[in-house]
């Protein structure tokens, strides 16, 4: 199904979200469409499912102007859409979440059967692999979200829409999600695919649309086009998807640990040397998570087993506050819950982990905050990691996620460290930003600065580290050269050896 | 507190007055008259505004002590037994070393009321940090615990023989401290209005020096806004869930300085006209902040002294209104706060981008202004 849009503008109170969008989605083919956070690419995409209404511009489905005001209307015409966020009851078996809403049978009995029977069939013929039967809760991310997939098949959408499908899919997943999607444009249905992630548009589409600022800049047959090309429109300059660095030059260690077990971390042992990226690769949910908060001091000592020393010196009995008064920073993986007070200041914030002692507190025993000091400190910190809206007095809650992660390494590099333990550095971070935010990374380490980098995205850990460190289940399954190994290689030790 | 801020409250107040007018037509009496009577008598000179601001002292008190506990997170239901408690602490000091000279009494009793009630209040605190057990239900239980203890005391060691009121014997004369009436010209000194009152100016001011101007109130705020992310920063939440309770329980004690130093001079059982409780109503009007709080304390004291003459002048409406107007108060407080998350809600929904119709809740949270 050949889907249009023409002329599609959408605002958001003061925000144009969709600026005389024209996007032409060919039928039988999978079309990206790529963006910064912000760019409008979603927007687009639930007016064309019926979530939002144009303010003014049409929609045509095969060069028919459609009305389409609600997702219903949207199902009734073929077109389905997969969020990034499953909805999904997860007590349910898979064929009552697919029914759910179109129920068969007579208005009071309920035939599953046919049903499942139906689903099955769908499940073959597009190789999805999902038994009918299954609840939801026993099944991987990546089963649910062939479910959510199923779920459109089913109620005959020719055209699929989906929203970020990758973002919660392992390597591996991806490589079979692909497949899938392939198999679904032989068979005759279109895909639009909403991403912001490069290497994956050129893999999986036939056509790509770029999307700034609400508007349109380019749309491009893939096989013309390349990452560099694409970054460019994505963010309006010349982006360096690679940031350059020179071998590091290692000195002394400065973290090092010895068969430390905490929670699901079984028994791990390495160092990180100043001057020096250690990169920890892994599916997420093997141990990262522990392994960092335990070096952080944010685990109860009674778990932790093992030593870890810093510089020379036992870190066990030194809570959180001592390890960042002897140099360890810590960019937390989740930002809204470890990172920042989002009611909180830009200012304050900037303080936070230092706030008790000078120059953020002073006077006598160092009650009083200094608001003059933490103010130059918020401007320190604002200045150097380009936050914006550049406003100490804004709560953090007001900054996109982006700013707020540089908010947070600024506050971090302001330490200044010794050891940086730094988790997920870009999620959810835009092309230009994660350019900097690598840069300065980079910068750290030259200072001599020993990084230990905890990432999901295989690519930034490649770049970035010159050591890497693949945890699997809890142990370290391998340690790697980046710069000689294959992505294949690196997955196969992430997923423990099996395929 | 940003003149927008008061918007909100000054709202709730004007509704709650309108539908208050509504209860009293349909009863049968003018809205008119009543609130006439009201105000007029709340503030009128001397006996108006001198028991408006007496009533409002332990308001202040109560409304700063769960204020504080809600900025670190914590609610304080217990500032009530720790009033209490801290009264009879109070007392009994008083009456202990009631030969002490007054300048070394007042501050002993005013010492003993701060601590009885911090202990008290450091007893659900230490029980959350240490065992993780809601506050909510150890501070209900020892108001149980508080009132059962200091009657008991009263009744069977402390009460002089013969008298037939739950009290105990008077305080050292050295003990009292001055009623305002003796500084302010036209203001009689039988008028219980006392150096407490300016005590609670003065602790409301520190309070707002505490949260926002040290590291402690820092560590407070940051404790009850992301206990998480605090704790990333380097604060323990155990110790601060004490700290603030204690603090919060000490604010409370001071009513005792109010009643036992200023007003009847002796512990009387069962004085408390539910301060503790109405300091929660206090905390939520006035925002959790202390200017605020001193407001909403003063209307609550208007209503109070008001009701008398409604009473008393009107053909059907009994002072029973009062009630009704500071639920209705509190009714729209609470409905505010529902009106202030649908309007987050809907922003969200409009400027997050990532956020669905069924997030708009959680796109609030994440509304962003700054591009990169």
């Amino acid at each position: 199904m050949k889907l249009e849009l023409r002329n599609v503008t959408k605002r958001f109170g003061a925000v144009l979200a969709n600026d005389h969008l024209n996007i032409t989605v060919d039928s039988g083919t999978i079309h990206a469409i790529v963006g910064e956070n912000g760019a409008g690419k979603s927007t687009a995409m639930r007016i064309a499912y019926g979530f939002y209404t144009a303010d003014s511009g049409d929609i045509l489905l095969n060069d028919e102007v459609r009305e389409i005001r609600a997702p219903r209307d949207a199902i009734a015409l073929g077109i389905g859409m997969v969020h990034q966020h499953f909805m999904l009851v997860r007590p349910m078996t898979v064929t009552e979440n697919i029914v759910l809403g179109a129920e068969p049978g007579s208005a009071v009995a309920l035939d599953l059967r046919k049903a499942a029977a139906d689903i099955r069939s769908l499940s073959e013929e597009f190789r999805l692999t999902v038994d009918p039967d299954a609840t939801i809760e026993t099944l991987s991310v990546g089963q649910q979200q062939r479910v959510e997939l199923l779920k459109a098949l089913y109620r005959r959408a020719e055209l699929l829409i989906l929203d970020e499908p990758t973002a919660v899919l392992t390597p591996l997943e991806v490589e079979e999600f692909f497949s899938i999607l392939r198999r679904m444009r032989s068979q005759g249905k279109t895909v639009v695919i909403i991403t912001h992630k490069l290497s994956e548009v050129l893999a999986i589409s036939d056509r790509v649309t770029v999307m700034r600022d609400g508007r349109v800049v380019g749309t491009v047959n893939t096989r013309e086009t390349n990452a560099a090309e694409l970054a460019r429109l994505m963010v309006g300059r010349e982006v360096l998807l690679r940031v350059a660095k020179s071998p590091a030059s290692p000195g002394r260690d400065v973290l090092t640990v010895r068969n430390l077990s905490v929670q699901r971390v079984q028994g791990v042992s390495f160092d990180v040397r100043a001057g020096e990226i250690v990169g920890i690769a892994g599916v997420e949910g093997n141990g990262q998570t522990e392994l960092i908060e335990a070096l952080a001091g944010l685990l109860p000592e009674s778990q932790v087993t093992g030593t870890i020393s810093f510089s020379g010196r036992d870190l066990r009995a030194v809570d959180a506050r001592r390890r960042r008064e002897i140099g360890i920073a810590h960019v937390p993986e989740d930002r809204h819950r470890r990172g920042l007070l989002l009611e909180f200041s830009l200012a304050e914030n900037s303080i936070l982990g230092v706030h008790y002692r000078p120059p953020a507190a002073s006077g006598a025993g160092a009650i009083l905050l200094d608001q003059k000091a933490i103010d130059r400190r918020a401007d320190l910190v604002i200045r150097e990691f380009d936050v914006r809206p550049p406003d100490p007095a804004l709560p953090a809650r007001a900054l996109s996620g982006g700013n707020q992660q540089k908010l947070i390494i600024g506050r971090e590099f302001e330490l200044p460290p010794v050891l940086l333990l730094i988790s997920q550095p870009t999620r959810g971070v835009d092309i230009g930003a994660i350019e900097f935010i690598h840069r300065k990374i980079i910068a750290m380490r030259d200072a001599g600065c020993a990084v230990l980098l905890v990432s999901a995205e295989l690519e930034e850990v490649t770049a970035l580290a010159d050591r890497l460190l693949v945890l699997h289940n809890g142990r370290i399954a391998g340690e790697v050269d980046p710069s000689l190994t294959t992505a294949e290689e690196i997955g196969l030790l992430m997923t423990g050896g099996r395929h | 507190m940003k003149l927008r801020e008061l918007l909100f409250p000054l709202m709730a107040v004007v509704c709650a007055f309108t539908v208050g007018a509504i209860v009293v037509l349909i009863i049968g009496d003018s809205p008119l008259q009543v609130y006439g009577l009201l105000l007029g008598s709340a503030l009128s000179w001397p006996d108006g505004i001198g028991y408006t601001l007496f009533f409002a002292t332990p308001l202040i008190f109560t409304g700063l002590a769960v204020a504080v506990a809600l900025r670190g997170g914590l609610l304080n239901i217990g500032a009530e037994g720790q009033l209490y408690v801290a009264a009879f602490a109070t007392a009994w000091v008083g009456i202990t070393f009631a030969g002490l000279p007054s300048f070394l009494l007042v501050p002993l009793c005013c010492l003993a009321a701060v601590v009885a009630g911090a202990v008290w209040a450091a007893i659900p605190g230490v029980l959350k940090a240490r065992f993780g057990s809601h506050e909510v239900i150890n501070t209900i239980m020892l108001n149980f615990v508080a009132i059962a203890l200091v009657g008991y005391l009263t009744q069977y060691d402390y009460r002089v023989a013969g008298d037939p009121i739950m009290e105990t014997a008077e305080i050292g004369g050295t003990a009292h401290i001055a009623r305002l009436g003796r500084f302010i010209p036209g203001l009689p000194e039988r008028i219980p209005l006392n150096v407490a009152f300016l005590l609670a100016l003065v602790a409301s001011w520190l309070v707002y020096v505490l949260l926002w101007k040290t590291k402690w109130g820092y560590e407070i705020r940051a404790t009850g806004q992301n206990p998480a992310a605090a704790e990333y920063g380097g604060i323990s939440i155990r110790r601060q869930i004490v700290v603030t309770m204690a603090i919060s329980g000490a604010l409370a004690g001071m009513v005792g300085i109010n009643e036992v130093l200023g007003y009847r001079y002796r512990y009387y059982d069962g004085f408390s006209d539910n301060y503790g409780f109405t300091g929660i109503a206090v905390a939520l009007l006035g925002r959790n902040h202390p200017a605020g709080v001193v407001l909403a304390a003063l209307l609550f004291a208007v209503l109070q002294r008001g009701g008398v003459p409604v009473d008393a002048f009107t053909q059907l409406v009994s002072k029973d209104i009062v009630q009704i107007l500071q639920a209705l108060v509190i009714l729209f407080v609470a409905a505010e706060a529902m009106f202030r998350w649908r309007q987050k809600a809907t922003v969200g929904r409009g400027k997050g981008e990532e956020g669905t119709r069924q997030q708009a809740p959680i796109a609030g949270q994440q509304a962003s202004v700054g591009k990169i």
